[in-house]
C-alpha cells in the first residue's frame, strides 16, 4: 500500500519538475545547464524535418505530423497497435484508469476491459502471465510501473521468456514467447531516490533472447514500441521517464516501425565517437556544441536505440573514422553497456584507436537521492571526456 | 479438508453414485492403465539406464502415474497443458510413443528440443504440452496468462470448442512466489485454468511439515477466491472424475480457475542425483509400496470387473518392454543435431554476433581436431556454418 501511495505520488511529483526545474543549475554555470528541449537538434520541431526521415514508410513520410510529448507517442503506438491487431492486450498495474504517467489514457475505454486491464500487483505474476498469453498466440504488452521494480520477475524474464524458443527447438514457431513486450519507465527523474531512478538495461544485455530498446523521443518511441510489438523475439522496452513530458517533438501520424538493433547516427564528425541512448543523448549533444566550439572538433553522436543485440558493426565503422571512443549511460559503470561497447571496439579498431575508450556514466554506488547531480553523467564529465580524448 | 475417492485401495468402489463401468468406459479404463503400466516401465528402464551412464539424468514418476494420466484422460487433446517434469503420463496418455520419449532422453536429432533441455524436459506442439524447464512454479503464471489468451478464443469462436488450459506442480513448488501470483491474476482475471498440484510429501529431502503448517495446499484455494478439491491422487478414476467437474467449472460464466489437489506418495527418489534413504526410512517407502499405488489400485478394480487377467498383464508387460527396448537401442545410435543448433533459436534469426562467434568456434575446432568430437553431430564440422535458410 506505502508503495503504491508512493509511486502515484512520486510519478506527479515528477511531472511538476521537469517543468519547474528542480534544484536548478549553479548561476555561474556554462555547461551543466539543463536541456533546452525547445531548441535541442535531437528533435523535431517541424514537420518537415519529421517527415524527411528515410527510416519511415512511404505512408508516414507522406503523411501529416502532431506535435506530442513522449508518453503522448507511446499512448499513440499502444493504441495503433491495439487497433490493428487483436492478439495485442495492454497490462499492468494502475493500467486502465490511464497509467500513473498516462501512457494508456483512454485506451480501456476504446479497447475494453478485455484488453486493457490491471493486474493484481505482482511484477513476476504480471510477466508470468504475459509470457504465458505469448506462448497461446498473444502479443502482449506488459508494463512494470518502474524499471526498478522489474527485479521480482527476474527469474521469469531470464530463465524463461529469454529461452522459450530456444528450448522448445522445433515446437517453437507455436509455442514461443515472441510475442512479448515488457514496457517500463526507467532513469533519473531529479528526485527519484533509490527506486524510481534505476536503469537495468545492462542486466538485460547480459541475456541471450532478449532485445533491449531505449528510445530517445517521441518519434523513436513511437516507431521502436510498434516494431518492438511486431518482433518475434521477446523485448524489454525502456521509455527514460524524465522525458515523457520534457521532450516534444513533431511525429508522424501515420503507424510506422523503426529498425531494431540498428543504430542511428545523430550527427557525423571526424575526431571522436559519442555512443550513447536514451536521455544522455542530451547531455552528449550539449557537451559534444560546447566541445566542437571549444576545440575547434568535430564529434559523431551515435544513439544504440537497441542496446542488445546491438548494432557493433555501425559503432566499429565510426570509431575506425574518428580513432576515438567515448561511451555514456546513466547506469552504472561497472560492467554496464559501456564494458561491452568498449571492449568490442578494442577488439575491432584496435589499430585505429588513438585514445583510450572512456566510459562515462553512472558511478558505482547506488543512485542516493541528494547525490544524483553528481551521480548521473552531466555535461562537463561528458565535455571533460571530448577533451581527454583529443588531448590524449 | 476432506481427500475425494471413488476407489478404496483394495479397487472396490465407495462412491456408488460413481458406478458406471459400461462398455463406453471400458476401452478409456484399459488406456489409463495400460499408460500407467507403460509410464512405470519406462520409468524402470530408463532409471537403469541412468545408472548405467548412458542418458545423464532422469526422473521417475513412480507413485504419481494415476495423477498425470487421470487427469490428462479428463481434458480435451486441445488444451494446452503446463507441466513440472513428473508428469511422463500426460505425454504417454497424449500419444508420445517410446521413440518420442528415446529422442529427448538421449537428445538425439529426432528431438525436437534440439537436444538442448536435460533428459524428462520433454515438449510437443502437436500435443499441446509447452516445453517443461526446470525453474519451479514458473509454468503456474505462465498457465494462468495462457488460459487468460485462450478465454479471449473461446470467446471469438463460441461455437467452436470451448478450451481450458491444465497446469501441474508439486506441493513444494507451490511455496513459491509464482504460485501466489498465478492464483491470485487468475483469480482476478477469471481465467479458464486447472491447476493439479501433486503433493507427495516430500520437495527433494524436505517433507511437508517443513514445507507449510496449513491444511495442505488445497486451503490456500479458497483464500485466492477458487474452488478446490482434494482428491486422492492414487484412485485413478476419482483423479478423472474431479478433473472431468473441474473443467467443466472452469469453463462456467466465461471461465474461472480450479484448483485441485492430488494427494499421493513418492515412492522413488526425487531424482537420480538423489538418494532418498539419506531423509526417510526405506521402511515407510516400503510400506508405502506395498499398501497402496494407482496402478495395483486400478487393476484390482479391472479384474473384480473380468476386465483383466494376469495372461494379459504378462503380455502387456513383455510388449510394452520390448517397444521401449528396441527405441532406447535405436536412439542410441542416432546422431545429434547439427552443431548450429546450440546457437540458433536464441532469437527468431541467428545475429550478427552469433554469426561471427559460429565461424570462431569452427575456426577452433578446425585447427584443433583432435580436441574435439564432432562426429557424433549431424553434418559434422560443417554443422557449424549458419544454415541456408
Amino acid at each position: 500500500m506505502l508503495r503504491k501511495v508512493q509511486r502515484c505520488y512520486g510519478s506527479l511529483e515528477y511531472l511538476s519538475s521537469a517543468r519547474r526545474g528542480y534544484a536548478s543549475h549553479p548561476p555561474k554555470a556554462r555547461l551543466n545547464i539543463p536541456t533546452d528541449y525547445a531548441s535541442t537538434p535531437l528533435l523535431h520541431h517541424s514537420a518537415k524535418s519529421a517527415l524527411a526521415n528515410k527510416e519511415l514508410s512511404e505512408e508516414a513520410r507522406n503523411g501529416t505530423t502532431s506535435r506530442i510529448n513522449l508518453f503522448q507517442a507511446v499512448n499513440v503506438a499502444l493504441a495503433h497497435a491495439l487497433r490493428s491487431d487483436q492478439r495485442v492486450l495492454l497490462f499492468g498495474e494502475d493500467v486502465a484508469f490511464g497509467g500513473v504517467f498516462r501512457c494508456s489514457m483512454n485506451l480501456a475505454t476504446e479497447f475494453g476491459d478485455d484488453r486493457v486491464f490491471n493486474t493484481p500487483l505482482s511484477e513476476q505474476g504480471i510477466v508470468g502471465f504475459a509470457i504465458g498469453a505469448a506462448m497461446e498466440g498473444m502479443r502482449p504488452v506488459a508494463e512494470v510501473q518502474f524499471a526498478d521494480y522489474v527485479f521480482p520477475a527476474f527469474d521469469q524474464i531470464v530463465n524463461e521468456a529469454a529461452k522459450c524458443r530456444y528450448r522448445a527447438g522445433h515446437n517453437a514457431d507455436s509455442m514461443n514467447c515472441g510475442g512479448l513486450v515488457i514496457r517500463m519507465p526507467a532513469g533519473g527523474v531529479g528526485h527519484g531516490g533509490l527506486y524510481h531512478t534505476q536503469s537495468p538495461e545492462s542486466l538485460f544485455t547480459h541475456v541471450p533472447g532478449m532485445r533491449v530498446v531505449v528510445p530517445r523521443s517521441p518519434v523513436q518511441a513511437k516507431g521502436l514500441l510498434l516494431a518492438a510489438i511486431a518482433s518475434n523475439d521477446p523485448v524489454i522496452f525502456l521509455e527514460p521517464k524524465i522525458l515523457y513530458r520534457a521532450a516534444v517533438e513533431h511525429v508522424p501520424a501515420e503507424p510506422y516501425t523503426l529498425p531494431l538493433s540498428t543504430a542511428e547516427v545523430l550527427k557525423e564528425g571526424n575526431d571522436v565517437t559519442i555512443v550513447s541512448y536514451g536521455t544522455p543523448l542530451y547531455t552528449c549533444q550539449s557537451a559534444l556544441a560546447a566541445a566542437e566550439k571549444d576545440f575547434k572538433c568535430s564529434v559523431e553522436l551515435i544513439d544504440l536505440r537497441t542496446v542488445y543485440p546491438w548494432d557493433r558493426q555501425a559503432v566499429m565503422a565510426s570509431v575506425n573514422k574518428t580513432g576515438r571512443c567515448i561511451v555514456v549511460h546513466e547506469s552504472m559503470v561497472n560492467a554496464g553497456v559501456g564494458a561491452e561497447v568498449a571492449a568490442t571496439v578494442q577488439e575491432g579498431c584496435f589499430l585505429r584507436l588513438e585514445a583510450p575508450v572512456q566510459r562515462v556514466g553512472g558511478w558505482s554506488t547506488h543512485t542516493g537521492l541528494a547525490y544524483e547531480k553528481f551521480n548521473i553523467p552531466d555535461v562537463v564529465r561528458v565535455y571533460d571526456s571530448i577533451r581527454n580524448a583529443l588531448e590524449y | 479438508m476432506p481427500t475425494y475417492r471413488i476407489l478404496d485401495q483394495a479397487g472396490r468402489i465407495v462412491d456408488h453414485a460413481r458406478e458406471t463401468p459400461d462398455t463406453t468406459t471400458t476401452p478409456e479404463l484399459l488406456k489409463m492403465y495400460k499408460d500407467m503400466l507403460t509410464v512405470s516401465l519406462l520409468d524402470l528402464i530408463m532409471f537403469d539406464a541412468q545408472r548405467q551412464g548412458r542418458i545423464s539424468f532422469y526422473m521417475v514418476s513412480a507413485g504419481e502415474e494415476g495423477i498425470a494420466v487421470g487427469s490428462a484422460s479428463s481434458l480435451s487433446p486441445h488444451d494446452p497443458i503446463f507441466a513440472q517434469y513428473r508428469e511422463t503420463g500426460i505425454f504417454q496418455y497424449r500419444g508420445f510413443t517410446p521413440e518420442d520419449f528415446m529422442a529427448q532422453l538421449f537428445a538425439t536429432r529426432s528431438d525436437p528440443g534440439k537436444g538442448r533441455n536435460m533428459p524428462v524436459h520433454y515438449g510437443s506442439r502437436k500435443y499441446n504440452i509447452h516445453t517443461i524447464s526446470s525453474p519451479l512454479a514458473t509454468q503456474i503464471p505462465q498457465a494462468s496468462g495462457a488460459a487468460y489468451a485462450v478465454k479471449m478464443q473461446n470467446a471469438r469462436d463460441p461455437t467452436g470448442e470451448q478450451r481450458v488450459v491444465a497446469c501441474y506442480f508439486g506441493e513444494g513448488s507451490a511455496s513459491e512466489g509464482d504460485f501466489h501470483a498465478a492464483l491470485n491474476v487468475a483469480a482476478t482475471r477469471a481465467c479458464p485454468v486447472v491447476f493439479l498440484c501433486r503433493n507427495n510429501g516430500f520437495a527433494i529431502s524436505t517433507p511437508t511439515l517443513e514445507q507449510y503448517r496449513g491444511d495442505g495446499i488445497a486451503s490456500r484455494g479458497v483464500g485466492y477466491g477458487i474452488d478446490t478439491i482434494r482428491v486422492d491422487g492414487n484412485d485413478v478414476l476419482a483423479v478423472r472424475e474431479v478433473t472431468r467437474q473441474a473443467r467443466e467449472l472452469a469453463l462456467e460464466d466465461g471461465g474461472k480457475p480450479v484448483l485441485i489437489e492430488a494427494m499421493s506418495y513418492r515412492v522413488s527418489h526425487h531424482s537420480t542425483s538423489d538418494d532418498s534413504f539419506a531423509y526417510r526410512a526405506k521402511v515407510e517407502v516400503e510400506d508405502w509400496k506395498r499398501r497402496d499405488n494407482p496402478i495395483t489400485r486400478l487393476r484390482k478394480y479391472l479384474e473384480s470387473h473380468d476386465l483383466w487377467d494376469e495372461a494379459k498383464e504378462k503380455e502387456l508387460r513383455s510388449e510394452t518392454r520390448k517397444s521401449i527396448l528396441d527405441a532406447y537401442r535405436q536412439a542410441e545410435k542416432e546422431k545429434k543435431h547439427a552443431l548450429r543448433s546450440m546457437m540458433e533459436d536464441v532469437y527468431e534469426t541467428v545475429t550478427e554476433e552469433q554469426a561471427e562467434q559460429m565461424e570462431r568456434m569452427r575456426d577452433t575446432v578446425e585447427r584443433y581436431p583432435g580436441e574435439y568430437d564432432v562426429s557424433g553431430f549431424e553434418e559434422g564440422l560443417e554443422g557449424m556454418r549458419p544454415s541456408a535458410r
